[in-house]
């Protein structure tokens, strides 16, 4: 049992042969692949390898998913004349842009944004059957919706970033590119734009979520790691006959900050963290623009962001001079 | 640990170390704070990169001066059209002081025909012309941006018939035809915006034309701002350019937490305002319109000598001047000095009218 004293898996327990699952009810469709052990992912899961349900959910957003990745990636290549060297080394700079903004809500030709468009039709279509995909699975194994519901949250700040917020700004040219650096730039650009996001008191709680869910991940990881030894491992049956392991990792906490949670209570914890960081940043975006325009000087007029003195005084605009030039 | 493992470990952690070794400069930086606390308005400066870079701006010694002749230099050379005013013996430590900053290894043949001096057959002779007329209302009309310290043709060539930082319009700012998507002039890594992937041709707008640069509402509210986030990134492309050519960071003329404020912002956003501006007339009034000559001699004049290069950019229209051309890393030109002072002559232009560029 000392094996289990490792921030690594050094334990691989499976049975004798692979687990096909339990029998499935009428209407689904067969699981798919063959069952397999495989032990680099012992290493860091369960050794099991398939077999998968793919049912007619999953496989249309596999589908729509390779649509959107393929459009992506094939408007990625074109943008360095079709070069493997360059489409390789520049592959975080390469990009798929939104329409510009003097099309407004209205369809773009294709080379204009009309496959940023395509794209991200295909991309949501994906995530959403993905999303009923994950709803009924659960279901069918008799299981809490909670993935679901947690997946819909990260779904709704894709959502407001992408369409709700187009929507309401009446232009696509205010959504996400596709590509790595290039949805960065867009984030910073986003940012100064509307007045420095960092003033958004929605922002600065999904910061409070985010840096919140990393925390909160970090001390129930290392608690349970902590009482594996005795057992700790096996929360749900120490949730409710509380051994040795419970009683030591609960005395820790209330040891060290006078507070625990419980084996059931720290996931109630870190799934509403987990779930309110992109719901408070959606709320966040969504207000980016719509109602607001500067968040500084919004938090200027709401009295809690200071309005600084000037560095130098009498600094002023040169532009509003009298008789300035443009 | 298994041998691998080690093995696997020690590679990743060389690797860790050349990254790091090659990627940062080493340690003391020196930090200067210029605005209220806890905003990091901060400027941040490596003396061993300052110190290094001394020898690209330093300022070669001054011709000496002469004794006047007492004549002008249109009473005893034929087709002086702009230092006409100037005594001829200035006029000519003039024009050995412009050969040493412009054409050091071409030499007077660069401008000029050996067998006729006043000839203005070589179109360098015509280009150079007007390159003084801008120096001087550079110098005259411009002191908001270059103050006493001034401009002359050393400040931009360097040594060089073409100054080393120049630009053209991007001619292809699609790269794709067809029904492939646009990459709407950004999205590839560029050094005009220090390998970004904004939009790397913030010359052409800002530079050139006079497109809005500011983006940030002033304003809590909206209030009918038409800027969009693409715009954003087009004035974020031209901001990583001064910051390349100035050599200093954002909060040089910035109080980063909110941009676009005059108020909150230092001197330098002042001066650097005016340098947009004189840098787009200077591209405009000067550059442009220099255009038919260069392309009638894309490869320079006969005696170009090593200065071989296109005189146009791909898209077929000239070199043009952005911060970057005088700048060279430097927020003061030249690291401030001025070389202005030892040549009174460039005050002497005469700004009028030329007569035609005919041979």
């Amino acid at each position: 049992m000392a094996e289990y004293q490792n921030i690594f898996t050094r334990v691989i327990v499976h049975g004798p042969a692979p687990y096909p699952g339990v029998p499935l009810p009428k209407g689904d469709s067969p699981r798919t692949g063959a069952a397999s052990f495989q032990r680099v992912l012992g290493k860091i899961g369960d050794a099991q390898l398939g077999p998968i349900y793919l049912g007619w959910l999953g496989s249309l957003s596999i589908v729509c998913f390779t649509v959107a990745f393929v459009t992506i990636g094939l408007n990625m290549w074109a943008s360095v004349g079709w070069d493997p060297v360059q489409f390789v080394r520049q592959l975080f700079w390469l990009g798929l842009e939104p329409p510009p903004a003097h099309y407004g809500l209205r369809l773009p030709p294709m080379h204009d944004g009309g496959w940023w468009l395509f794209a991200g039709f295909f991309l949501t279509a994906s995530i959403l059957l993905w999303w009923v995909r994950t709803y009924r699975r659960a279901r069918q194994l008799g299981m809490g919706t909670h993935v679901a519901w947690a997946f819909a949250a990260a779904i709704w700040l894709y959502l407001v970033l992408g369409f709700i917020r187009p929507l309401l700004m009446g232009s696509w040219s205010e959504a996400v590119p596709f590509g790595i650096f290039p949805h960065l730039d867009w984030t910073a650009a986003f940012s100064i734009r509307y007045g420095n996001l960092f003033y958004n008191p929605f922002h600065a709680l999904s910061i409070v979520f985010l840096y919140g869910s990393t925390l909160l991940f970090a001390m129930h990881g290392a608690t349970i790691l902590a009482v594996s030894r005795y057992g700790g491992e096996r929360e749900i049956e120490q949730t409710l006959d509380r051994g040795t392991a419970a009683e030591r990792a609960a005395l820790f906490w209330r040891w060290t900050m006078g507070f625990n949670a419980t084996m059931e209570s720290i996931h109630r914890w870190a799934w509403w963290f987990a779930v309110l960081c992109p719901l408070t940043g959606g709320i966040g975006i969504l207000l980016t623009g719509t109602v607001v325009d500067n968040w500084y000087l919004w938090a200027v007029k709401h009295g809690f962001a200071p309005m600084y003195d000037p560095i130098v005084p009498g600094m002023a605009d040169p532009a509003a001079a009298a008789g300035a030039m443009r | 640990m298994s041998f691998t493992l080690k093995i696997v470990l020690a590679v990743l952690g060389a690797l860790g170390v050349i990254v790091v070794v090659t990627s940062f400069e080493r340690p003391p930086v020196n930090v200067v704070q210029v605005g209220q606390r806890g905003t990091a308005m901060e400027l941040v400066a490596n003396p061993r990169a300052l110190a290094a870079r001394a020898p690209r701006h330093a300022v070669p010694e001054p011709t000496p001066p002469v004794d006047a002749a007492g004549q002008k230099a249109s009473e005893v050379y034929e087709n002086v059209q702009v230092l006409g005013d100037l005594d001829a013996n200035a006029f000519t430590r003039l024009m050995i002081a412009i050969t040493a900053w412009v054409s050091p290894e071409q030499g007077c043949n660069y401008c000029h025909n050996p067998e006729n001096l006043a000839s203005d057959e070589v179109y360098t002779k015509v280009v150079t012309r007007r390159m003084l007329q801008m120096t001087r209302t550079i110098n005259a009309s411009w002191q908001a941006h270059v103050g006493q310290t001034g401009v002359t043709c050393y400040t931009c060539h360097r040594g060089r018939p073409v100054p080393e930082e120049v630009w053209a319009t991007d001619p292809d700012p699609h790269r794709t035809r067809g029904i492939a998507a646009s990459a709407a002039g950004q999205n590839i890594a560029s050094p005009a915006v220090g390998l970004s992937s904004l939009p790397h041709d913030p010359f052409t707008p800002f530079l050139l034309r006079d497109d809005p640069i500011r983006v940030t509402g002033t304003r809590p509210l909206p209030h009918g701002n038409p800027a969009t986030i693409m715009g954003a990134e087009w004035t974020y492309a031209l901001m990583v350019h001064f910051s390349a050519a100035t050599g200093q960071n954002c909060t040089f003329c910035h109080n980063t937490q909110n941009f676009g404020k005059w108020e909150s912002s230092t001197p330098q956003r002042v001066t650097a305002w005016h340098g947009i501006r004189m840098v787009r007339a200077v591209n405009n009034d000067y550059i442009e319109p220099l255009r038919p000559l260069w392309a009638a001699n894309p490869h320079g004049p006969p005696e170009r000598g090593d200065a071989t290069q296109s005189r146009l950019g791909p898209g077929g229209d000239p070199w043009k001047v952005s911060c970057g051309t005088c700048h060279l890393g430097a927020n003061k030109p030249l690291l401030g000095r001025s070389m202005l002072a030892d040549y009174p002559e460039l005050n002497a232009v005469t700004l009028g009218p030329l007569r035609s560029a005919a041979r």
